[in-house]
């Protein structure tokens, strides 16, 4: 038996912005597998294709060639509803500016993905407050995010990501808002809440002295994956 | 995902207020407009009302309103008389004569002549004396309006002294005495109203060979109304119309032929534009503000149909706050003005037309909205 199976398989995978006037291609043949349980980052210079190769990954961009797998599911062949119930299923989102809903509590925002799976509102919020302690915010479940450090957001944007046990969650800049001991923490936190054996965490990040929270490495330059530092699966392309 | 559309809605408290205050507006001035303008409307055929007794009015075959006097003979009464279906027919005068005022200036009134015996069509409600005083010598009941303004005597200070029972007025050179106040619904016209007896009221007016104006009948029991019209038509040539015909006839040469109608038009289109602009626009930016908030909802796997659900909550809850607002204030206005000389009517009908305008605006704004939000990428969550 494999101890760790693949949570996602990027064969040959290419995106091309089209503007209008001018084609952008943002994604060159990307290849690249992660695991079960693994914490992948993915680094590399700006405008090389980090947050158009999640957003794919994530499913909430399709691309426009080559095979994307994850979890074993062919992403870009489902019909819209079943890959909005895949995402609201499966993946959890932590994003660089936060992006919690300002109008809704602390407890009111982690519920958000509950709610979208269906769940009643005052179990969805009660569950989050849980969550919420998880990540030691248990004290400010009531306060609104502009009441919130932003340390203390993203935490609550952690709880956000986990509390519908998605077996992968996708980072864009999960530090970069943050000074260093801040983010600091938050890595902390993210890998000894969020990492589990049944799940995959992908980072993207500029941040150097986050590196050391990875298993993996993958360098991107200019749509490629051009090298993956670290144990575990061999690299491609 | 309601409560969430509610607060996402409420959670600019600025732009909410600027929504709910913009369809405010809207609803308020597509009822009270409207409620005016009907109030108006109404008193073009108030005088109808006020006689309210007899079914069917006969008149002159061009008589384009109520108010458009074509004279006819006094033997036409005999001739509406003969006619089967007829339970009775009275004579009734209406025109405008000139008044001599104590101190000797003029002022044209609003003279009714009531058939002689039975004083049928006279005012609705007495306030002092009787109808019946009409009998007396030179006996003229004056309507309180009149009779406190525009008949009033004159006072060096510029207030005026109502005329009340026992004063005596002069109608085209011929004594006339108070003997009645009475009420009347106001009419277009502002003169004072004036009801004499008929005989006395053609011997106030200007010698002139027909004076007839209008032949009230009443029909005999169980006789149809319509029936009973074409027969008159036919025997006599004359124009008849049941009270409510004659209303709408009034009514309708009054749209037709005076700018009434256009005017509120605009007022009504200019509220339903600007609070269309206003709350349009405003909801449309709230969404645009909220758009990043939509993208992370759809890449947490919202559906564009529950999304599509959130914003007409939205829409619906502004809608009715605002069209509630407005038309709670329009209420108001009419209630506080209820003694004013103002014209307010506002028939449920009225509700329908506003809250259909309220609709649109907010069907408009929420479809630029959910449009917006339909083609929304989630990708656009990893933005910057
Ligand atoms: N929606 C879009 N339309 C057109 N071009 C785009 C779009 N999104 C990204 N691009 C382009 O695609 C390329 C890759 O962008 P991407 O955002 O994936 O880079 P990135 O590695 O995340 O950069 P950064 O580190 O600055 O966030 C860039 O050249 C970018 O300008
Ligand atoms: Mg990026």
């Amino acid at each position: 038996m494999n101890p760790s199976p693949l949570a996602v398989r990027c064969q040959n995978v290419v995106k091309i912005y089209d503007t209008g006037d001018q084609k952008v291609t943002a994604l060159n043949g990307v290849n690249l597998e992660i695991a079960m349980g693994e914490l992948m980052m993915l680094v590399g210079p700006s405008g090389c294709g980090k947050t158009t190769l999640i957003s794919v990954i994530a499913g909430i961009l399709d691309q426009d060639d080559g095979y994307c797998e994850v979890f074993g599911e062919d992403l870009l062949s489902m019909s819209n509803q079943r890959k909005l119930n895949f995402r609201a299923r499966n993946i959890g989102f932590v994003f660089q500016a936060f992006n919690l809903l300002p109008a809704l509590t602390a407890a009111e925002n982690v519920s958000v993905p509950l709610i979208i799976n269906g769940m009643k509102r005052s179990d969805a919020e009660r569950k989050a407050v849980a969550v919420l302690e998880q990540v030691g915010l248990g004290a400010r479940v009531t306060a609104l995010p502009s009441e919130l450090s932003g340390g203390q957001q993203q935490r609550v944007a952690i709880a956000r990501a986990l509390i519908h046990s998605p077996r992968l969650i996708v980072c864009d800049e999960p530090t970069s808002s943050l000074d260093h001991e801040t983010g600091h923490n938050v890595m902390t936190l993210l890998k000894e809440v969020a990492l589990h054996k049944d799940r995959a965490l992908v980072i993207v990040t500029h941040d150097a002295r986050i590196f050391d929270f990875a298993d993996r490495i993958a360098e991107m330059d200019d749509g490629h994956i051009v090298g993956v530092k670290g144990a575990g699966l061999k690299a491609k392309g | 995902m309601n409560h969430i559309a509610i607060k996402m809605l409420m959670g600019d408290r600025g732009k909410y207020l600027g929504i709910v205050m913009g369809l405010t507006f809207a609803s308020l001035i597509m009822t009270q407009q409207p409620a005016i303008f009907l109030g108006l409307m109404s008193r073009s055929y108030s005088f109808i009302s006020d006689v309210g007794l007899p079914d069917i009015w006969v008149m002159d075959e061009k008589v384009q309103f109520v108010d458009d006097i074509k004279p006819l003979q006094d033997t036409e009464l005999y001739r509406v008389r003969g006619i089967s279906g007829v339970e009775w027919a009275m004579p009734m005068y209406k025109g405008l004569l000139k008044a001599r005022l104590a101190d000797g200036t003029f002022q044209t009134c609003n003279v009714v002549g009531l058939d002689d015996a039975t004083l049928i069509g006279g005012p609705p409600v007495m306030l002092e004396g009787s109808i019946e005083d009409l009998r007396r010598s030179d006996g003229i009941i004056v309507d309180i309006d009149g009779a406190r303004d525009k008949l009033g005597k004159p006072t060096p200070g510029g207030e005026r002294i109502p005329l009340k029972i026992g004063d005596s007025v002069e109608l085209n050179d011929h004594r006339a005495i108070v003997v009645g106040i009475a009420k009347v619904t106001r009419t277009f016209q502002s003169q004072p109203v004036v009801y004499t007896t008929y005989s006395r009221a053609k011997n106030y007016a200007p010698k002139e060979r027909k004076l007839l104006s209008f032949v009230l009948v009443k029909a005999k029991q169980g006789q149809d109304l319509a029936e009973l019209t074409r027969r008159i038509r036919a025997t006599t040539g004359l124009a008849a119309y049941t009270g409510e015909a004659f209303k709408t006839l009034t009514y309708e040469y009054f749209m037709h032929n005076t700018g009434i109608p256009i005017n509120f038009g605009i007022s009504v289109l200019l509220g339903f534009i600007v609070g269309a602009a206003i709350a349009g626009q405003t909801f449309y930016n709230s969404t645009l503000e909220n758009l990043r908030q939509f993208g992370v909802l759809k890449a947490m796997g919202t559906s564009n149909w529950v999304l599509l659900r959130m914003i007409l909550l939205q829409a619906v809850l502004v809608g009715t706050i605002g069209y509630g607002l407005g038309v709670g204030l329009t209420a108001l206005f009419g209630y506080s003005m209820r003694n004013s000389i103002l014209a307010f009517k506002f028939p449920w009908q009225l509700l329908m037309f506003s809250g259909a305008g309220v609709s649109l605006i907010c069907i408009f704004a929420a479809l630029l909205s959910i449009i917006k939000v339909i083609r929304l990428e989630p990708a656009i969550v990893f933005k910057g």
